[in-house]
C-alpha cells in the first residue's frame, strides 16, 4: 500500500469510530455541528482543496467539486431543517398501521457520502494498482543479471554492462540474459515466457539462443551476440511498454461521453433543484419545499461522477494485451483488439506461414531398395555441396557421413552428381542426368524437387523434397472458417502448381500465385478497396520480405518473430513462434477482451441512467446513490481483470 | 523528438483530461497517456528546450489534478 492509501485508510477508520462514538452522546447544537463539521473536515479535507483549485483553474465539473457541492449542500439542508424543526424524511414505507421513514435531516450523511466515497477511491486505487502489479508481474521477463567468469570465480553483473563478444554463463533455472551463441553445454530451454509453447526446446552447441528462454537442466556457456538493449528480451519489453498508448474507439467514445455526461447530469439536477418548487408555488399554490427537491438534486450531482464509467476500460484492455502475450501474442495497442475482432478476410502469405519455409524430404517413392539406403546414397553423393537441396538431403539422413567411402565426385552442373560411394557407381540428380546415362526412370506426381537415384546404372527411385505445411496449419484453416471469417485467400511467389496443391490440402478457397513482391502489395489493397468499411483486413506473413503488405493492411501480423527485428516493428500483431493456431487464438482472446468492454459500458450506464431516475423521483437517497456509485466501480474493475486469464 | 516520462495519476478520466489539456500545449505535436502502466509519451518540436517543456507540462497537468507527479530521471 502507498502512503497516500495508507493515509486514506486511517482516516477512514478514524471517521467511522468517531461517528459511531458520536450518534451516542447528546450534546447542545452548535457543540453537535462543530463536532460532526471536525469529522467532515477530516474525511474530505483533500477532496474540498482539490474542488477550490479546480474552480480556480477552471475545472468545474470535476469529481471532487460535485463531491463537496452534494455534501455541503447536505450539511447546508440538515441545518436548515434543524432550525426550523423540518423531519425531512423519505417515505420507504406505509400502510394503515405502520410506516417506515427514513431521515436525512442530520450531519451524518455529508459524512457517510464522503466516506464512501474515499472508500470506493481508495478500493478502486488499490485495485488497479494490484493489477497493475500483477500483469506487470505476468509479463516480467526482464533477466535481473548475468553470469561471467572473472579469475576462475563466477560473477554476477548487470546485463546491461555486458559487451557483445563475452561468455556468460546461464545455470539451470535462470533466464538468458542476451541473445547469443551456444559455446558449450547441451539441454533444454523453457520458451513458454516468449512464445506461450510449453514443450521445452532442446539445444546444443553452435545453436543461437535468444535471451528470455529459461535454461531448465544444465549449465550453458553463451558468446553473446548483442548488447543487451538490442536483445529479444529488451524489444518485447519495448513493445509491451508502448502497447495500449493506441487507444480503441470504444475507449475514445469513454472518454468523450464523460467529457459531456457530466454537464448534462449537473444541468438536470439544477432544473431538478428549482423547477418543481415553483411549479409548486406558481400552479399548484403550494408550499415550495425546496429543501426537498435540492436534496434530490444534490442525489443526482454524486451519480454524475464518470469515474466507475470510465476506470474500468482501460483495465480491461490492458488486461486483454497482457493475456494475450503471455500466450505468445504480443498485440500492440487496444485499438488492435477491437480491430481484430471485426476481421472478416484474412490474407496469408505461403512460404514460412503456412508451410515451414524449409525444403525437406517429404516421400522416396519407387525404390527397390529401403528408404535409409537411398538416402545415405543421396546424401553421400551430395556431401560436398551447400546447396539447399543437400543440406536437407543431409539433414534427413542425419547420420555422420565418412568422406573416405566418397570417391571420384563428378558434378554436372544444373544436372546432378556422379559419384563412388562405397565402391557403388551412384547417380543423383534430376530427370536430365538420368536422361544423359540412358536410365530408364519414373516420373514423379507431387509437387516438389524431385532426385532420382540410379546406382550401376539401374534405376533405384526418388526422393521428393518439397516445403512442407506446418501441422497446425489446416486446423488454424479450420478453426478461422468456425470464426465466421468470411475470404481466407493465399498469396505466394511461387508456381500455380505448388500453390494450387497447398491451398486445397489446407482448405483455402482462394489464392493467387507467381506473385512479385509489388504483386502482393496491389493485390491486398484490391481487396483492401472491396471490402466492406466496417469489416477489417488481416495479413499473415513472416515479416521480413512482407512488411509493405503488413504496413498497408488493417491488421498486419508478423508470424516467428523471435530474432526478426524487422518483423516486431512493421507489424500490429507479433506472434512470437511460427504456430498458425495463434491467430484463431488471437481472434479469441480479442473477442472475450472487447465482450468484457461492452459488458461494463453497459453495466456502470444502466446503473447510472437508474439511480438518476429514481434519484430524481426522490426514490434513491444519498446513501445508496453513492452505494450504487462504489458497488458498479468495483464490480466493472473485478469484470475487467477477467480478460487477463485465457485458455 | 518522441519521449517516454513515467507519471502519477490517479484516476482515469482525470488522464484523459490531462491529455487534452497536454495537447494544447504549444510545440507539443502529440501527447499520449498510458494510464494503466502510467506512462506519459510526448512528441514535440525539435527545437524545443525539454525542461521548459516539461515545467508547462506538469503546470498545465496540476490544473486538472493537483496530485498529478512527472518524474524525471
Amino acid at each position: 500500500m502507498k502512503k497516500k492509501q495508507k493515509k486514506t485508510l486511517i482516516r477512514i477508520i478514524f471517521t467511522f469510530i468517531f461517528l459511531f462514538i458520536l450518534h451516542f452522546i447528546y450534546l447542545n447544537p452548535i457543540l453537535e455541528f462543530l463536532l460532526y463539521m471536525i469529522i467532515y473536515l477530516i474525511i474530505s479535507y483533500d477532496i474540498l482543496i482539490k474542488a477550490i483549485k479546480g474552480i480556480i483553474n477552471g475545472q468545474i465539473f470535476d469529481e471532487n467539486f460535485l463531491m463537496a457541492l452534494a455534501t455541503l449542500g447536505a450539511v447546508g439542508i440538515a441545518i436548515f431543517n434543524k432550525r426550523n424543526g423540518i423531519e425531512n424524511g423519505f417515505l420507504l414505507y406505509s400502510n394503515h398501521t405502520f410506516s417506515i421513514t427514513y431521515y436525512s435531516s442530520d450531519y451524518t450523511e455529508a459524512i457517510a457520502v464522503m466516506l464512501f466515497f474515499q472508500i470506493g477511491e481508495l478500493f478502486q486505487s488499490l485495485a488497479i494498482s494490484k493489477s497493475r502489479k500483477n500483469i506487470k508481474a505476468l509479463m516480467d521477463i526482464r533477466p535481473d543479471y548475468a553470469n561471467i567468469e572473472k579469475n576462475q570465480k563466477i560473477e554476477k553483473v548487470s546485463p546491461d554492462s555486458v559487451h557483445i563478444g563475452t561468455t556468460i554463463i546461464v545455470k539451470p533455472g535462470e533466464k538468458i540474459p542476451i541473445d547469443g551463441i551456444i559455446i558449450d553445454g547441451k539441454g533444454s530451454l523453457n520458451t513458454s515466457n516468449l512464445t506461450g509453447e510449453s514443450l521445452p526446446k532442446e539445444v546444443n552447441i553452435g545453436d543461437k539462443v535468444i535471451s528470455g528462454c529459461i535454461n531448465l537442466n544444465s549449465v550453458l556457456k553463451i558468446k553473446t551476440e548483442k548488447e543487451f538493449g538490442e536483445s529479444t528480451v529488451s524489444k518485447i519489453l519495448d513493445l509491451v511498454d508502448n502497447a495500449s498508448t493506441r487507444k480503441a474507439k470504444s475507449e475514445n467514445f469513454i472518454s468523450k461521453f464523460a467529457r459531456i455526461y457530466t454537464p448534462i447530469v449537473c444541468l438536470f439536477a439544477l432544473i431538478l433543484a428549482f423547477v418543481p418548487p415553483l411549479f409548486n408555488i406558481i400552479v399548484l399554490h403550494m408550499d415550495a419545499n425546496f429543501s426537498n427537491s435540492i436534496y434530490r438534486a444534490l442525489t443526482i450531482l454524486i451519480i454524475s461522477c464518470p469515474c466507475a464509467l470510465v476506470v474500468s476500460i482501460p483495465l480491461s484492455f490492458f488486461s486483454g494485451i497482457g493475456g494475450a502475450s503471455k500466450q505468445g501474442i504480443l498485440i500492440k495497442g487496444s485499438n488492435y483488439i477491437e480491430s481484430i475482432t471485426k476481421i472478416k478476410n484474412i490474407v496469408f502469405d505461403k512460404t514460412g506461414t503456412l508451410t515451414k519455409g524449409v525444403f525437406e524430404v517429404n516421400g522416396i517413392h519407387h525404390n527397390k531398395l529401403e528408404n535409409e539406403k537411398i538416402l545415405e546414397y543421396a546424401a553421400y553423393a551430395e556431401s560436398n555441396s551447400t546447396h539447399p537441396i543437400s543440406i536437407s538431403l543431409q539433414k534427413a539422413y542425419g547420420k555422420e557421413i565418412n568422406i573416405k567411402e566418397v570417391k571420384n565426385i563428378n558434378e554436372i552442373s544444373g544436372e546432378g552428381i556422379v559419384a563412388n560411394i562405397k565402391n557403388e557407381e551412384v547417380i543423383v540428380g534430376n530427370e536430365k542426368i538420368m536422361k544423359r546415362f540412358n536410365i530408364q526412370y519414373i516420373e514423379c506426381h507431387h509437387i516438389g524437387t524431385i532426385v532420382h537415384v540410379a546406382i550401376n546404372n539401374e534405376y533405384a527411385g526418388h526422393i521428393l523434397i518439397s516445403d512442407i505445411l506446418k501441422p497446425t496449419s489446416k486446423e488454424a484453416i479450420q478453426q478461422l472458417k468456425n470464426l465466421n471469417i468470411k475470404k481466407i485467400i493465399m498469396l505466394t511467389g511461387d508456381k500455380e502448381n505448388v500453390a494450387k496443391n497447398v491451398s486445397s490440402s489446407l482448405g483455402i478457397e482462394e489464392y493467387y500465385s507467381n506473385l512479385l513482391p509489388q504483386d502482393k502489395v496491389s493485390k491486398v489493397d484490391e481487396l483492401l478497396k472491396n471490402k466492406n468499411r466496417n469489416e477489417t483486413l488481416a495479413f499473415v506473413g513472416d515479416g521480413i520480405n512482407d512488411a509493405p503488405v503488413i504496413t498497408l493492411s488493417d491488421i498486419g501480423i508478423s508470424m516467428g518473430a523471435i530474432g526478426s527485428d524487422a518483423a516486431i516493428e512493421s507489424a500490429d500483431v507479433v506472434i512470437m513462434d511460427d504456430d498458425p493456431l495463434k491467430i484463431p487464438k488471437a481472434i479469441n482472446i480479442s473477442k472475450k477482451c472487447m465482450n468484457i468492454v461492452y459488458e461494463n459500458i453497459f453495466f456502470a450506464l444502466s446503473i447510472k441512467i437508474i439511480s438518476i431516475i429514481l434519484g430524481a423521483f426522490g426514490i434513491v437517497n444519498m446513501w445508496i446513490a453513492i452505494f450504487a456509485d462504489v458497488g458498479v466501480t468495483i464490480i466493472a474493475i473485478l469484470n475487467a481483470i477477467r480478460a487477463l486469464y485465457n485458455k | 523528438m518522441k519521449k517516454n516520462y513515467n507519471i502519477e495519476v490517479d484516476c482515469p478520466s482525470c488522464a484523459n483530461k490531462i491529455e487534452e489539456k497536454i495537447k494544447q500545449i504549444n510545440n507539443i505535436k502529440d501527447a499520449q497517456i498510458n494510464f494503466m502502466l502510467q506512462k506519459l509519451i510526448i512528441e514535440y518540436e525539435d527545437s524545443v528546450d525539454e525542461k521548459e517543456l516539461l515545467k508547462e507540462i506538469i503546470k498545465q497537468s496540476k490544473k486538472v489534478e493537483p496530485d498529478f507527479v512527472l518524474n524525471i530521471e
